[in-house]
């Protein structure tokens, strides 16, 4: 930006200039699949309908957010749908276990929760002491752990589905269907993450070291940056997001089963992309990645809301869209 | 003077019989329990397994569960080169790709019985044991016709798009389309939970008016169901879902008024074929032939004859 220390333009311009036009077109696609939506139809601006979106965002945004960190490390987490099943299955299963002994159903809820979270931080540090201290491409290994989580909640559920105890889940529904000041609650859990992530990624100096990683780590390793627990961590934060989005899930439907969290892993890249992340790493911000997601969601949603579209071709207007957005924020980088 | 050593003959060949009675070997080939209806699936095989081999010394029973179509056909090469098996009973992932693969086998000499859905060439299979599809849209559209009295709005979820999807649709909207029952809209959930509260929450926002679901699968029905109560619309209409899934069974037993009936789209057909492929080698009683298992409507007054609280599915 020497252009604008030079000229004796006002701040403002130079300011106007500096502003990150690139990183507003997902904004701006947002903008464009709200003005379509509220034309097709006339209950789409409605706070219910505009909440059931934000709500099924949360799940594949807080997804997103533990992503950002990885890919932004110049990693990849393709294990994160499994993983959410497996600790859905797991947590339910715990759950009833521990109810009619002597924990009340509320403290049974927040034991639960709690090992969710506890389980989601290990599964997190597997995935990622295998890939620095075992030095195994992370596509390899989260692949791998791809098809041993989803295995896993097969077994628990012995093929069929694992449901949480009736009395139980009438104490945890409210986590999923309750408001908070007139806001679901899953979009206040979407929200605070979201603000803790952007902080950390982008106002600490382990979110630096994050971007040095990713974009050049051989610099990042004369530079004294422990390469290898900083990398280590993405993937904690991106099991601690899973289990936070699995905490969110569970008192939806009460149940997983081995169709929990299908193709979540492919929803949850998707998202970053979109939101302006670089998937070979080195830079990208959390607010992208909740904008992506919310698109995505929006996009399914507008399907949903409309006959022009046939139902067979959703898959391809989605496909488009996506595609369209990326292509937006890319654009002019290569010129 | 000859009766004693006639006698003695028998024996010495019915010993010689039992020494080299041949085990027989079944290879069952199915898709993994990847949702609630092959869930049942795999639970009825393994069972069927445990039953006919108790039965039956000298069967043998082979399981294998395939991921995908490609893997399935491999299964089959495996089925034959390790365990050499004499019959096979396969719950084919998809018709075509399976098609060649499954007449190899039965070049090979091989017994085959086939579930479900069928192969795409006629003629391969000395068995076909098969849900009916076309049914299961069918009775599910009577009793829609015959709940609503002929006339309402209603919208339906499927599942995901493939043959098995399009008749039931289409056998489905052949008994609506007399009537003056109007379809708002069809969309795809998947046969899953998940789709099925998503999709259900749209059409929700989308019709102010809707008097009954069709959402064709039990799965599916689950994720409406919660869609209507967090919506607080359960008292408007009512779910048809479909298959036969324990807990919806329970609901239809209990007199639920949101769930007023299910129709059967059984799992465990693999056991009727698993027990008519073992009779071929047990007995002489006929078995060849096409077996096609009926969609009942499941009531409040029949539902315990389906309900199979040990059952996964």
């Amino acid at each position: 930006m020497s252009a604008s220390e030079t000229a004796p333009a006002p701040a403002w311009r130079g300011r106007l200039r500096r502003m990150p036009w690139q990183q507003l077109t997902p904004l701006a696609g947002l903008a464009l699949l709200l003005v379509i939506g509220s034309m097709l139809h006339p209950a789409f601006l409605s706070p219910t309908n505009l909440f059931n979106v934000l709500t099924r965002a949360a799940f594949i945004g807080i997804i997103a957010v533990g992503g950002t960190f990885v890919i932004i490390g110049g990693g990849i987490d393709l294990s994160v749908g499994s993983m959410a099943a497996f600790l859905s299955g797991a947590m339910i299963l715990i759950m009833n276990a521990l109810h009619g002994g002597t924990i009340s159903p509320l403290g049974v809820v927040l034991l639960g929760v709690g090992i969710v979270l506890g389980s989601g931080l290990l599964a997190g540090a597997a995935n990622g002491l295998a890939i620095t201290r075992g030095r195994i491409e992370p596509f390899i290994v989260t692949l791998g752990t791809l098809g041993i989580f989803r295995s896993l909640v097969t077994y628990l559920a012995d093929g069929g589905t694992i449901s949480l105890n009736f009395a139980l889940r009438g104490v945890y529904r409210p986590v999923f269907y309750g408001y908070f000041l007139g806001i679901p609650i899953p979009v206040w859990v979407f929200a605070v993450v979201a603000v803790v992530g952007a902080i950390v990624l982008h106002r600490t100096r382990f979110g630096r070291y994050v971007r040095a990683i990713g974009s050049n780590q051989e610099v990042a390793r004369y530079a004294a940056i422990r390469v290898a627990r900083v990398r280590t961590l993405t993937y904690v934060i991106q099991g601690l997001c899973v289990a936070i989005a699995v905490a969110l899930y569970v008192p939806r439907l009460g149940s997983a089963s081995a169709g929990t969290g299908i193709l979540w892993e492919l929803e949850a890249i998707a998202a970053v992309i979109i939101g302006g992340t670089a998937l070979k790493g080195g830079s990208g911000h959390v607010w992208g990645t909740v904008v992506g997601a919310i698109m995505l969601s929006l996009i399914g949603n507008v399907l949903n809301l409309t006959t022009v579209i046939s139902e067979y071709l959703n898959g391809a207007v989605q496909g488009l869209i996506i595609i369209g957005a990326v292509f937006l924020q890319r654009g002019r980088q290569g010129r | 003077m000859l009766r004693p050593f006639r006698t003695l003959a028998l024996v010495a060949l019915l010993t010689l019989g039992v020494a080299f009675a041949q085990t027989i070997t079944i290879g069952v080939s199915i898709p993994a329990a990847t949702h609630g209806w092959t869930g049942g699936v795999n639970w009825w095989a393994a069972e069927t397994a445990k039953r006919l081999e108790a039965t039956y010394p000298n069967l043998r029973i082979i399981i294998n569960t395939a991921g995908s179509a490609a893997e399935q056909a491999d299964d089959l090469e495996d089925l034959i080169a390790i365990h050499a098996i004499d019959a096979l009973v396969i719950l084919p992932f998809e018709s075509d790709p399976l098609t060649e693969p499954v007449a190899s086998v039965k070049d090979r000499g091989v017994f085959v019985t086939v579930v479900d859905r069928g192969l795409a060439r006629d003629g391969i299979e000395d068995i076909h044991v098969a849900g009916n599809n076309p049914g299961l849209g069918r009775v599910s559209a009577e009793y829609m016709v015959e709940a609503l009295g002929g006339q309402g709005k209603i919208v339906v979820l499927r599942g995901i798009p493939t043959v098995i999807d399009n008749e039931r649709v289409a056998a489905f909207m052949e008994v609506i389309e007399g009537t003056n029952i109007e379809v708002l809209d069809m969309r795809y959930a998947n046969w899953n939970r998940d789709d099925g509260f998503v999709v259900m929450q749209d059409f929700l926002t989308r019709f102010p008016e809707i008097d009954a679901v069709w959402a064709q699968d039990d799965d599916i029905a689950i994720g409406v169901i919660e869609a209507l109560a967090q919506a607080g619309r359960t008292e408007e209409m009512f779910v048809v879902g479909g298959a036969g899934m324990k807990e919806m069974i329970k609901r239809v037993m209990d007199g639920d008024r949101l769930v007023p009936v299910n129709v059967l789209y059984p799992p465990a057909m693999i056991a009727t074929a698993m027990e008519v492929t073992a009779l071929r080698f047990v007995s002489n009683v006929p078995t060849l032939g096409r077996y096609i298992l009926d969609s009942p409507l499941i009531t409040p007054e029949n539902a315990a004859d389906y309900y199979f609280p040990e059952s996964p599915f």
